[in-house]
């Protein structure tokens, strides 16, 4: 360590250019852009570096920073990062750089909309870097409740017909409007908080009250009844973040709805909170309960994949789409760490962050499409790969590195995922797997097809489109160059997680 | 000079894959069109040099280079190379040949593509020749795999090329679902024998295998699920569906990768794992029988066709069935042979098609005619494919067809060798079928009137240069060694002599294939049989074969009544039912907040008077209950 | 006096409080009613600080005086807004929180 808090600094840098956005730069737009900037891409050379720096050989936690808050709880300002955690600030990281840009014409209010933002990646960066629970908890819910103004206010709402035995219900809640997504997110997520909370204070009273510290759980042996109940609790809090079946309805209504950069973070970022507190915390400190419980979680993921593979086949709205792509592959995410193996779990976290990307590249195409054409309904668009060419490319390449292309990153991650599946104590994984990654193909080329590589539609307003321009290349050419060049280099990627695979299986399984 | 086979392959091997970055990041020079053309002609070129020289350099030699690709559990799971040996540095030859000579011939064929399609064109054909030789020099399955997916991609992004044809766009994605069908089956394969073996790689596998170490429990799935995934790339019957759909793409790129190279790579893959397959025969003899039914599917249906692309697309499924045959008989030597003619002869049939497609702007037989005359050059050169594919000594096809039915025949595979005999006498009439209506009889002058103008009227003529030049070096390619092999007989000899066919094989064939030539002779040049009274001979079966024999339709009904209607319903109980649920708790929530609302008053003393009650009853409470 | 008779006085005025808050009509009438109860807090307060020997007591009812004062100080101000704007200090009338 070179006496700079690294992570301190990757954290808290957004929040503090939130705070000069909101207090500096009072309608000044091109200031607020520029300050994000700035802020963000501290946090990506600081993530860039703690990822570059971080020692393999010697694994395990690194780049400590602890200051002790509240001694007589036993909380204390405990950050560090080992192999997992460093892959997911990076993600974080190029997801937010690229966010900014993508979202560089929001129009109204584009000051609260950034600071918003900042503030949100404070808290995602802080949950992937504590190691204090209590931080940890309070972290994610400052990650998660920027969401309900940033959807409430400035999303988009769609139109969604009442039908079936719950019909009546629907118009009730106001189905299909940005103000009951972001509702229906926000309720759902907090859900899940309480199961979590619950579970962190179970834990704590367990070990005697001392200490919220991850290193001091981990260090318990809990029993088994409480392992069990526990590692519900964990599974069911953060799987919904993860978006699992049949928890996952917040996902595709909240994505739908909100801003372009939002969608990006959210089921670019957000989403991997949930499974990454699964691994972290549910299997990290219950290996007991995580072996019991991995035939449930192995299979939701199997229901996940070829479910949410299904469901985005039958939606209509490209951004629906894109959004149960997302439940499909967080399957994929869920079902490698369930398999327990070396492989599996590696490449669940690449999964982790060739979805974060792919997906985030998605949403940033769905907006640009949106923004030029606007217009979200696949089978009104049509022929659009002449007009704009670079974002077709793009929305190629994220494509095919979402049904699992080799030489993008989609591909090693389900590889890997492949392989654990197979050599689990449950091999038929991985056939769900295979078929998911084939229902993937179709739907992703049946829209691409659809929009951009087929003939043009007759329409009037489709024919003169722009392709995309500045910033949003800046954009999707981050994006894009992250993930074929982690497709084709994914010992970059694999190489740390590998050194957090070991330990974290040998606690689990012994072996 | 490097002499190391191995080194010389990886040369061949990122010449391409250079021009490929080049060609994707350099946007500006992509655009210019030309000049990205003749720098990707240019790495071709010089990767056919290096992979000439490692063919040569080679012998029997092997050479492995091997870099870690992907780590797990501290060490290497998978790595990435070039595996240099006799038979992937003779592909790698031959992909890098028909390669060069594609790319060039498509400077004349597409002269009339704007600057940015042409570099677009460019760009995926760099693309593919990288992919192709990463598959044929692939070390291992997973590098095997990559490769085989991308050349999957260069697949989809060439016959979508033109994508603002409707069936453009709807062929690139049908071949991409199908194939990746059968990916599926390779990719489950790969997963299956990694846990029955523990290693990926070939050389490897390859001494468990034959030192008997590999488990044989299971293997016939893990052989037949590798198996699935040559179905679907080598276009085997049922997935051959993509093949003849693929022709919507320029002819250039029906010739590289829909005739030469790409739909070869499942043979190629068996002819690579021929060790493995050795161990599972039940699952060898399915191969065969599905080969030899494909060759025979297809021949069929390619006597039908009137597009002249779709009669080559046909017989390259049917060759293909034949080259399956010979491996599912146990030697897969005999196939590969029949890979590297064929791949010579059918890219030469379609640049010779292209040429005329060029020539006279349509793909319709029945707009060709007399062509002969006006097209000489192209004619000699189709004429030299087609006697190659039907078989004829001195031709390019003729010994490995005559190596495949012998190989067949004494493998003790009657029935498919019988299949097999059939589909020569079709082969040989079908497309001499082709070269009558085509080349000789009357010209179509009409057609070509309404068309290219009066200015051309009745005056399609030999392409440019650039194009005669790749027609006239495979053809001379495949007379050249149909000569040498028929002269020197048993100088291409493959397998163990028991493997030979019997003496009167030879003769047969060459009857059988001299039959066909003279019933398309007699029909479609004297006619002396009638066209349509020998379609009406065979009514059903025509009936049948123009409509593809409804795979097709039974591909398609599946794909939109089962597969989009299921996903239909899954995603209306998504909305309505697992989500409605959700939607009826809040709104019972919602309901029952209306009716309990009424309690708040909205008066504050109505809250003090709560209060004070609630207090009276808990001091009651604690008063008397608890004491 | 005993400390009884403390408590008793603070009971009474307390329960005198509690119902002016509850019947008053008008706004000034309840926030007078509050008053009372709070000063009825305070006697005992004071009350147990001299019986029990200990200054808590004491101290804790000058905060309350404080408190008390701001609170009618902001609560006049509030009845004077609402005044202004609703034209009625009615506490009946003012039911804008009703569900």
């Amino acid at each position: 360590m070179n006496g700079l808090p690294l992570l301190s600094v990757m954290t808290w840098a957004p929040f503090v250019s939130a705070l000069v956005i909101m207090f500096g730069a009072r309608h000044r737009p091109r200031l607020v852009r520029w300050t994000s900037v700035v802020g963000t891409s501290i946090s990506l050379v600081a993530s860039v570096w703690v990822y570059w720096t971080y020692d393999r050989v010697a694994a395990g936690f690194q780049f400590r920073e602890e200051i002790a808050l509240v001694p007589s709880l036993g909380i204390s300002y405990l950050l560090a990062i080992d192999g997992m955690s460093a892959l997911m600030a990076l993600l974080t990281s190029i997801i937010i750089f690229a966010g900014v840009f993508a979202s560089w014409t929001v129009k109204e209010r584009s000051q609260e909309f950034y600071a918003l933002l900042l503030v949100l990646v404070t808290g995602v960066y802080g949950v992937f870097v504590s190691l204090d629970l209590f931080i940890l908890f309070l972290f994610y819910e400052i990650a998660v409740l920027p969401m309900y103004l940033l959807i409430g206010i400035w999303g988009s709402s769609g139109q969604i017909r009442p039908q079936g035995i719950f019909g009546w219900a629907m118009g009730r809640t106001g189905v299909g409007t940005k103000e009951y997504a972001a509702m229906k997110l926000t309720l759902y997520l907090l859900f899940g908080s309480a199961f979590i909370l619950v579970g962190i204070l179970a834990l704590y009273v367990a070990n005697g009250s001392q200490s919220f510290s991850f290193l001091a759980f981990e260090a318990m042996q809990f029993d088994s009844t409480l392992q069990t109940w526990v590692f519900l609790a964990f599974y069911v809090g953060f799987g919904i973040l993860a978006g699992i079946w049949p928890l996952h309805t917040w996902s595709p209504d909240g994505h739908a709805s909100a801003p372009t950069a939002v969608s990006m973070l959210h089921a670019g970022v957000l989403m991997k909170l949930g499974a990454y507190g699964v691994v972290r915390l549910g299997m990290g400190l219950l290996p007991e309960a995580a072996v019991d419980w991995a035939w449930l979680v192995g299979t939701i993921a199997c229901i996940n994949i070829v479910y949410g593979a299904l469901s985005a086949m039958a939606q209509t709205d490209l951004k629906y789409v894109i959004a149960y792509s997302s439940v499909s592959h967080m399957g994929i995410v869920l079902l490698g760490a369930a398999t327990l193996t070396t492989n599996g779990l590696n490449g669940s976290v690449f999964q982790m962050f060739a979805h974060g990307i792919m997906t985030g590249l998605f949403f940033a195409l769905v907006g640009l499409v949106y923004e030029k054409a606007h217009s979200r309904e696949i089978f009104k668009m049509g022929g659009f790969g002449s007009m704009m060419p670079g974002i077709a490319t793009a929305f190629t390449i994220g494509g095919l590195s979402s049904l699992g292309l080799p030489a993008t990153a989609g591909f090693v991650a389900e590889f890997l995922t492949f392989l654990g599946a197979w050599t689990s104590d449950h091999p038929w994984w991985l056939f769900p797997g295979v078929i998911g990654a084939f229902l993937t193909s179709i739907y992703v080329l049946r829209v691409a097809k659809q929009i951009f590589w087929g003939p043009k539609t007759d329409d009037p307003h489709f024919q003169h489109l722009p392709d995309a321009q500045g910033p949003e290349w800046a954009a999707l050419g981050i994006l894009v160059f992250v993930l074929v060049l982690f497709g084709v280099v994914p010992s970059l990627a694999v190489g740390p997680v590998d050194t957090f695979t070991g330990p974290f299986l040998e606690r689990l399984v012994g072996r | 000079m490097m002499t190391d086979p191995g080194l010389l392959a990886l040369v061949a091997l990122l010449l391409p894959a250079l021009s490929f970055l080049v060609l994707a990041v350099a946007a500006p020079l992509r655009r210019l069109g030309r000049p990205a053309a003749w720098f990707s002609i240019l790495c071709a070129g010089g990767s056919l040099a290096a992979a000439v020289q490692a063919w040569a350099a080679g012998g029997d030699d092997v050479s492995r280079l091997l870099w870690a690709w992907l780590p797990a559990g501290g060490g290497t799971l998978a790595s990435v190379g070039v595996l240099a040996d006799a038979d992937s540095t003779l592909m790698l030859t031959l992909v890098a040949l028909v390669a060069f000579l594609v790319q060039l011939y498509s400077v004349g064929y597409l002269s009339d593509e704007p600057p940015p399609g042409l570099g677009r064109y460019y760009t995926y054909q760099s693309l593919f020749a990288f992919s192709m030789m990463a598959l044929v020099l692939a070390p291992n399955f997973v590098q095997l795999f990559i490769a085989w997916e991308l050349v999957g991609l260069c697949s989809y992004l060439l016959i979508g090329f033109w994508y603002q044809k409707p069936e453009a766009a709807r062929a690139a994605t049908k071949a991409f679902w199908i194939t990746k069908a059968g990916d599926v089956g390779l990719l489950i394969g790969i997963v299956l024998l990694w846990r029955q073996s523990g290693t990926f790689d070939f050389f490897e596998l390859r001494l468990l295998a034959e030192g008997g170490a590999l488990p044989l429990a299971g293997l016939s799935l893990i052989t037949f699920c590798i198996y699935l995934g040559a179905v679907g790339k080598s276009a085997q019957f049922p997935l051959h569906v993509w093949l003849p759909d693929a022709m919507e793409g320029p002819t250039p790129v029906s010739a590289l990768i829909h005739a030469a190279t790409m739909v070869t790579a499942g043979v190629y893959l068996l002819t690579r794992t021929e060790w493995l397959f050795a161990l599972t025969p039940e699952v060898l003899a399915v191969v065969a029988w599905i080969g030899a039914f494909t060759a025979l599917l297809a021949a069929v249906l390619a006597c039908v066709q009137d597009d002249i692309k779709r009669v080559l697309a046909y017989s390259t499924v049917s060759q293909l069935g034949y080259m399956m045959t010979a491996i599912g008989a146990g030697l897969a030597a005999a196939g590969f042979f029949h890979l590297l003619t064929h791949g010579l002869f059918k890219a030469l049939l379609f640049l010779g098609a292209g040429a005329v497609i060029h020539a006279v702007h349509s793909n319709d037989l029945s707009h060709m005619g007399g062509l002969a005359r006006r097209m000489p050059h192209t004619a000699i050169v189709f004429l030299v494919g087609t006697l190659s594919l039907a078989g004829i000594p001195f031709f390019g096809g003729f010994l490995s067809k005559e190596e495949i039915l012998g190989a067949v025949w004494a493998g003790g595979f009657v029935g498919p060798f019988l299949l097999l005999m059939v589909v020569a006498l079709l082969t040989a009439f079908y497309m001499f079928r082709v070269v009558f209506l085509a080349f000789f009889g009357e010209p179509a002058t009409a057609h070509i009137t309404a068309t290219v103008g009066a200015a051309h009227a009745g005056h399609p003529h030999d392409p440019p240069a650039s194009m005669r030049v790749p027609l006239w070096i495979l053809a001379a390619m495949s007379l050249g060694v149909g000569i040498s092999s028929t002269m020197a007989g048993q100088m291409l000899q493959f397998g163990p002599a028991e493997r030979e066919g019997p003496a009167w094989l030879m003769p047969s064939a060459v009857g059988v294939a001299l039959a066909g030539i003279l019933l398309a002779w007699l029909t479609y040049q004297r006619r002396t049989i009638d066209a349509s009274s020998l379609a009406a001979a065979f009514g059903p079966i025509r009936r049948a074969a123009l409509a593809r024999f409804w795979i097709d339709d039974i591909f398609e009904g599946g794909y939109r009544v089962g597969l989009l209607g299921f996903s239909r319903a899954v995603g209306w109980v998504d909305r309505y039912l697992v989500d409605g649920v959700l939607n009826a708790l809040s709104a019972w929530t919602l309901t029952a907040g209306d009716d309990v609302r009424g309690m708040q008053t909205g008066r504050a003393q109505d809250y003090v008077y709560g209060v004070a009650v609630g207090l009276l009853v808990l001091l009651l409470w604690v008063q008397w209950v608890l004491a | 006096m005993s400390l009884q008779a403390y408590l008793t006085l603070a009971a009474a005025v307390f329960c005198i409080g509690l119902f002016g808050v509850m019947t008053r009509r008008n706004t000034i009438g309840i926030l007078l009613g509050i008053e009372l109860m709070l000063n009825a807090v305070n006697i005992n307060l004071v009350a147990f600080a001299r019986f029990g020997g200990d200054v808590t007591g004491l101290i804790f009812t000058v905060f309350t005086i404080c408190i008390t004062v701001s609170e009618a100080a902001l609560g006049l101000a509030i009845v004077i807004l609402l005044f202004r704007v609703r034209r009625t200090v009615t506490a009946d009338h003012l039911d804008l929180l009703r569900g």
